[in-house]
């Protein structure tokens, strides 16, 4: 479905993902994990389009065609969603009439009829239980004063609601208490399918007792050092991060 | 005197011969004497070169005469779900034939209420049009609405305007409210001719006990207007006074808007909107004076500009020092979409009491680009997304508009010039 071959980008020059390569197939679930500041968020914007960002080299290749020569909306079209780490609070647009228009938009993009008002609210009352989210917060302006929680819950009900081929989950379990993390990964779970994929970049290992990784990913200045199945993550989170960045480190020196 | 005086076109309006009201009149002359017109040193006027603007523009100075307007002009004229009253002007004279008879207030030509006492709310002594209109408008319109009196449906004044280069409309307007009495007024103007045109407009507001009073202007006459106005509101105790300003166009367009609060329990609150392209000028000029205890004012100014477009934004809040308990909030909001469009704000608060909670802030910058990432990573189009989230910074003004009617008569115009349809 995936497939990323030595990305390299940087931010106003300066290098942060230097040679990324990473194939994931559908059905399955990617964690990437790393130290602060290796590049994950960084990874997960890249491939959301964020325009801040410039790729200098490499390739991403999504379900056929080269993602890096999409618009961010174009690729949300074509199936990629990114939950952010920080959900933007956007006053005055209420969450049912922005998901309405993108839910719209990206059927209009696939050659789908539009929902109309009835079948959307039926479709939305549905997705809704998947994440426990009140009807009361989508009357309001999007995520505008939205407790941590509920910001991210909102996330993984608007990913619900577009149905995406790649879920990208940027550090959404961070700042959940134990209830809401076990929502959203109860959620995740359930959108899960042998059709879709899921990539999850957490910096802790506790997100992944609740949403279990096939592979675990380790990145570290901008490359993945190290990969395994989800017992590496409790490798890291026995040992920290310390042994890879030693064993990188002195490898470079070499 | 200034150095700009009656020599100028426009300044040669003060001397232009009108009836009645001969002692506000000589007042106002007076006024003018002292001030002058606005130069590039008059604070007021810093950001706003009215008076070079209109001896630019204005080719020969003379008062615009009425025109017949036929009742199928003001129909076609009337926005969709309009269900009030309107009165009609022609060039700024009141057209009682065309107009709704209006049962159970008074409406009448100024000059035959000849004891009004004009110029004692909007005071020519503050500002240099406003003792223009004074000193020469022609005629005016008289309404007072009586004690008790709640008037469930609006009045909309449509203004049109049909004319030959270079003319001057003075309208003048004063309202008077008995005590417990309940109203709204929609001001609008068409302009049905493609010349450049100066509008120097006056409204005196005098509101009694308890009255509650809303006010809402649409400024969207095109490129040729000039405008001035002064608006002045007095406000009793218990009562509220809301204005709404939508400014959609115009050449250049300075609206001063005064509110007084003069008695304890009151209310006074003004919001605008101004979304600007081309070369449109707008300056909102307001100002709240505080004199007594236990008031409150609210103010919400928002613009966008795009193109070579300025906007100016200055609020004054007075709080005297008698007026402990004073709640006074402001804020000015503009996004720029141009590197061209420029805008000038200005708090100004003057705080004498010491038992007040005031604030203000004034913020502008460029569309949130982070917001409109997160809307294009659901799908959205860049465009879409932009329409959107102005579109939501707008929203917050027009829905203050409490007549249904008309708030989804400005959305749509809003909606339209944003390019967003949701």
């Amino acid at each position: 479905m995936l497939s990323i071959k030595n990305l390299h980008a940087s931010i106003e020059g300066t290098p942060i993902l230097r040679g990324i390569n990473l194939e994931i197939k559908a059905g399955e679930v990617h964690a990437i994990m790393g130290p602060n500041g290796s590049g994950k968020s960084t990874l997960a914007s890249v491939l959301a389009g964020r325009e801040e960002y410039e790729v200098t080299d490499g390739e991403v290749i999504f379900n056929g065609k080269d993602l890096l020569e999409y618009s961010p909306e174009d690729r949300a079209r074509e199936g990629v969603f990114l939950a952010f780490q920080y959900p933007v609070e956007i006053p005055g647009v209420s969450s049912t009439n922005f998901l309405r228009t993108a839910v719209n938009q990206v059927r209009e993009y696939r050659g789908l009829d539009p929902l109309d008002a009835v079948k959307f609210l039926t479709l939305m009352k549905e997705k809704m239980k998947l994440v426990e989210i009140d009807q009361k917060l989508l009357s309001r302006s999007l995520n505008e004063g939205f407790s941590g929680g509920e910001k991210k819950r909102n996330e993984i009900f608007q990913m619900a609601m577009l149905e995406p081929k790649l879920s990208i989950l940027d550090e959404t379990d961070s700042g959940l208490d134990i209830d809401a993390l076990k929502i959203v990964s109860n959620g995740v779970n359930q959108l899960k399918s042998k059709d879709n994929a899921t990539i999850v970049v957490t910096h802790y290992q506790r997100l992944l007792d609740y949403i279990v990784p096939d592979y675990v990913h380790v990145l570290y200045k901008g490359r993945i050092v190290k990969s395994g199945t989800k017992e590496l993550a409790l490798e890291l989170e026995e040992k920290g991060y310390d042994w890879i960045k030693e064993a990188v480190d002195s490898e470079a020196t070499v | 005197m200034s150095t700009l005086t009656k020599q100028t076109k426009i300044g040669s309006l003060i001397d232009f011969p009108a009836k009645g009201f001969e002692s506000a009149r000589s007042q106002a002359k007076e006024a003018f004497e002292i001030q002058g017109l606005p130069g590039a040193k008059t604070e007021e006027y810093k950001f706003t070169a009215i008076t070079k603007k209109l001896e630019q523009q204005l080719t020969d100075v003379t008062m615009a005469e009425p025109f017949e307007v036929t009742p199928e002009l003001v129909n076609s004229h009337l926005f969709e779900g309009f269900d009030g009253d309107v009165l009609v002007f022609a060039n700024g004279h009141f057209q009682s034939n065309v107009s709704s008879q209006i049962e159970g207030i008074e409406i009448s030509l100024l000059s035959k209420k000849s004891d009004t006492s004009i110029g004692k709310i909007a005071k020519p002594e503050k500002d240099a049009f406003c003792a223009i209109n004074q000193a020469s408008f022609a005629d005016g319109l008289f309404i007072s609405i009586p004690k008790k009196t709640q008037l469930e449906k609006t009045i909309l004044f449509l203004n049109f305007t049909k004319i030959s280069s270079g003319q001057v409309i003075q309208p003048r307007i004063w309202i008077e409210a008995g005590d417990f009495a309940e109203a709204s007024f929609i001001e609008q103007t068409i302009n049905l001719t493609d010349v450049t045109f100066f509008v120097n407009k006056v409204v005196e507001i005098k509101g009694g006990l308890n009255t509650h009073l809303h006010y809402y202007r649409l400024q969207n006459e095109g490129s040729n207007a000039i405008e001035v106005s002064n608006i002045e509101t007095d406000i009793q105790q218990d009562s509220t006074f809301s204005s709404v300003v939508i400014s959609l166009s115009g050449e250049m367009v300075r609206n001063n808007l005064s509110l007084n609060l003069l008695g304890s329990n009151s209310e006074g609150n003004m919001y605008g909107l101004y979304l600007l392209n081309g070369k449109t000028h707008v300056d909102n000029h307001t100002n709240v004076d505080h004199t007594i205890p236990h008031a409150e004012s609210n103010e919400l100014y928002k613009g966008i500009l795009a193109d070579h477009s300025r906007g100016v934004f200055n609020g004054k809040i007075f709080v005297r020092q008698d007026a402990q308990k004073t709640n006074a909030f402001q804020q000015n909001n503009n996004i720029l979409l141009s590197e061209d469009a420029v805008v000038n704000t200005k708090p100004q608060l003057e705080i004498w009491a010491d038992d007040v909670k005031c604030s203000h802030g004034c913020t502008t910058g460029q569309l949130d680009e982070e917001a409109l990432f997160y809307l294009q990573t659901r799908g959205i189009g860049k465009l879409q997304a932009k329409g959107l989230l102005l579109y939501a910074f707008a929203g917050e003004v027009l829905e203050h508009i409490k007549h249904e009617a008309f708030k989804t008569y400005c959305t749509q115009l809003v909606e339209d010039r944003l390019g967003a349809k949701l």
